[in-house]
């Protein structure tokens, strides 16, 4: 078998097994509240009968043994049956997705907006490296991972309260039904969630093109003649964009975590608003299913760039 | 004590710099109450939603509470939160990656692929995850941040110690007799400080932010205790007339995490030799 292929199967295995283990620990959180999760579920409903009790039992699936509970969940969720919402009587999966859109949105457009200043940054610091500028790029992007997404977008909203009072700021509309509305309410939320994004990513370039100057092909091609911008912009951040590719994966992370807190402040519906929302009401089957399609599909995002990272660079494949 | 003085003389300024940040956050934060001009659940009804004032250096919020006096308890609890969930990460990550490395085998196989199942979840989604089962409040919270870093130490101590484990002074040592406790005890553990020390100040920094955001997704400590992250959100409401207490809690979040942040940063150059100048 190609040396490439064994380890695309191998990575298969441990996505599987790493699948697998996230649905476990899934599985399980109803089943760790403690006390009786139905009668938490159904809290301070003044109609609490024992036949209410009992038949939401049944509506989990809390009443089997728990191996049986575990391969119905799972089994269900394999064949695309995620149930409805406790409260709503709507489909999970619909609720899930018109949140996952909103979140994914801005998401997608602070990367966006993230790599496109930061790489040119991470460029010129690397170039600064040991001179004053290289201490003051430091420090503000050490305060720029630092900074509380859900912090700047509050002093974001005061400066636009002050400058321009007559800014759409909340109120959410789809981009498909409005899409310069929709730009303009997301304007605030992704500055908020992409400058602590940038600050990772100028560090991020600035190390690999560090690495990636003292490199001896760099000193061939200066040394053949090459104009330094071509050297830099051609020959160095090319091989500087593979480690910045790989941290994609971990940026999701900061990504996600950023739109949660970044939704709360600007009310939008997305992710944050869903499962904040689940805890409150205590709607734990939804918490549940949002947690384990989310996570699963983190998972898949960084097994394909992990693949993308060994076509990319040939020297993994060894 | 002199060759402290002397570690500190030749210590990079930058590095100095960063130490003593970090020095005069943990005094204030253990401080605080000495520090805090008022109690901070006091309600000046009178001074509702005011500015800066002379009795009120930061104004106050919605309660006539002083802004100044809320952020500084704010400010250590948070420190106090990130502390235990980050020492206990570290007591309990830490060790299972040292036994993984170690031992090998299947005491590895086990600890990877658990620590691989954990480390899958996006952090905050798995805290929630763990706040959506024990409940929202101040322990939740400290417990769901201690077990999303714990593989993240585990990870961090085994890949140096899995390289230690084969170094020739360990294969000298075990050849002389030593016992596995105290081959790890004291010839493996003391190589690892410098990944550890850096590993701890970055994830201090993280835990102060995940902490500060959970409060203010209204899952961490729960009013009326005085809390950054749930000061943001309270004065959220009020931004237009009195914008004093999320902006400076939010300012407090920023330094705090900030110190650590710098520290760690700092620790890593030091400690790594390609990164010195």
């Amino acid at each position: 078998m190609p040396a490439g292929l064994r380890l695309i199967t191998q990575r298969l295995i441990d996505l599987l097994f790493i699948l697998f283990g996230v649905s476990i620990l899934t599985f399980l959180m109803i089943r760790l509240i403690p006390g009786d999760a139905v009668q938490i579920m159904l809290g301070a409903n003044a109609e609490i009968t024992p036949e209410r009790v009992e038949a939401l039992r049944a509506q989990v699936g809390l009443d089997r043994p728990l191996v049986e509970q575990y391969f119905v969940w799972i089994g269900d969720l394999l064949t695309g049956q995620f149930g409805t919402s406790l409260w709503t009587g709507r489909p999970v999966i619909e609720e899930i997705g018109a949140a996952a859109v909103v979140t994914l949105e801005l998401s997608l457009l602070a990367l966006a907006l993230a790599i496109v200043v930061a790489v040119p940054l991470g460029c010129l610091a690397a170039y600064a490296r040991a001179s004053w500028l290289d201490v003051v790029v430091r420090v503000v992007t050490v305060a720029g991972i630092t900074i509380p997404s859900f912090w700047l977008g509050i002093v974001l909203l005061l400066i636009v309260f002050a400058v321009a009072p007559g800014m759409q700021t909340f109120g959410y509309v789809p981009f498909v039904e409005d899409p310069l509305g929709n730009l303009q309410i997301m304007a605030l939320p992704v500055l908020s969630v992409a400058l602590p994004i940038v600050a990772n990513l100028v560090r991020m370039v600035r190390t690999a093109m560090l690495d990636s100057l003292g490199q001896d092909y760099v000193r061939t091609a200066r040394a053949k003649g090459v104009g330094e911008s071509r050297v830099v912009l051609v020959h160095a951040l090319r091989a500087a964009l593979v480690p910045v590719v790989t941290s994609i994966g971990i940026l999701t992370g900061y990504l996600l975590a950023g739109s949660i807190v970044v939704e709360k402040v600007f009310t939008l519906p997305g992710l944050g608003r869903l499962v904040v929302g689940a805890i409150e009401e205590r709607n734990y089957p939804l918490l549940q299913t949002s947690i384990l399609l989310v996570t699963a599909t983190f998972v898949l995002i960084n097994f394909l760039v992990d693949i993308l990272y060994t076509v990319i660079d040939p020297r993994i494949r060894r | 004590m002199t060759a402290a003085l002397k570690a500190w003389r030749d210590m990079p300024t930058i590095l100095a710099v960063a130490i003593a940040l970090v020095a005069v956050q943990v005094v204030v934060a253990v401080a605080a109450p000495l520090l805090a001009p008022w109690d901070p659940l006091y309600q000046d009804v009178v001074a509702r939603l005011s500015g800066p004032s002379w009795a009120h250096p930061l104004g106050t919020d919605r309660f006539g509470r002083d802004v100044l006096s809320r952020i500084l308890y704010g400010y250590r609890s948070s420190f106090l939160i990130a502390f235990a969930a980050v020492a206990g990460s570290l007591l309990i990550g830490g060790t299972l990656g040292l036994l993984a490395a170690y031992y090998r085998g299947w005491t590895d196989r086990i600890v990877s692929r658990l620590m691989d199942v954990l480390f899958a979840f996006p952090i905050i989604l798995l805290a929630i995850g763990i706040i959506g089962v024990l409940g929202p409040g101040t322990f939740s919270t400290m417990l769901a941040i201690g077990i999303v870093y714990t593989p993240i130490f585990a990870r961090t101590v085994r890949g140096p110690a899995l390289v230690l484990r084969e170094a020739e002074f360990v294969t000298a040592i075990r050849s002389v007799g030593a016992v596995d406790a105290r081959i790890i005890v004291h010839h493996i553990v003391p190589n690892l400080v410098g990944v550890i020390l850096v590993q701890t100040s970055l994830l201090m920094s993280a835990a102060i932010l995940v902490e500060a955001s959970l409060s203010f997704l209204g899952l961490g400590t729960q009013p009326p205790t005085p809390s950054l992250g749930l000061m943001l959100v309270e004065g959220r409401n009020f931004l237009a007339l009195a914008p004093w207490d999320s902006i400076f809690s939010g300012l407090a979040i920023l330094f705090a995490a900030f110190g650590f942040n710098f520290l760690g940063d700092c620790l890593r150059d030091q400690l790594d030799p390609r990164l010195r100048d």
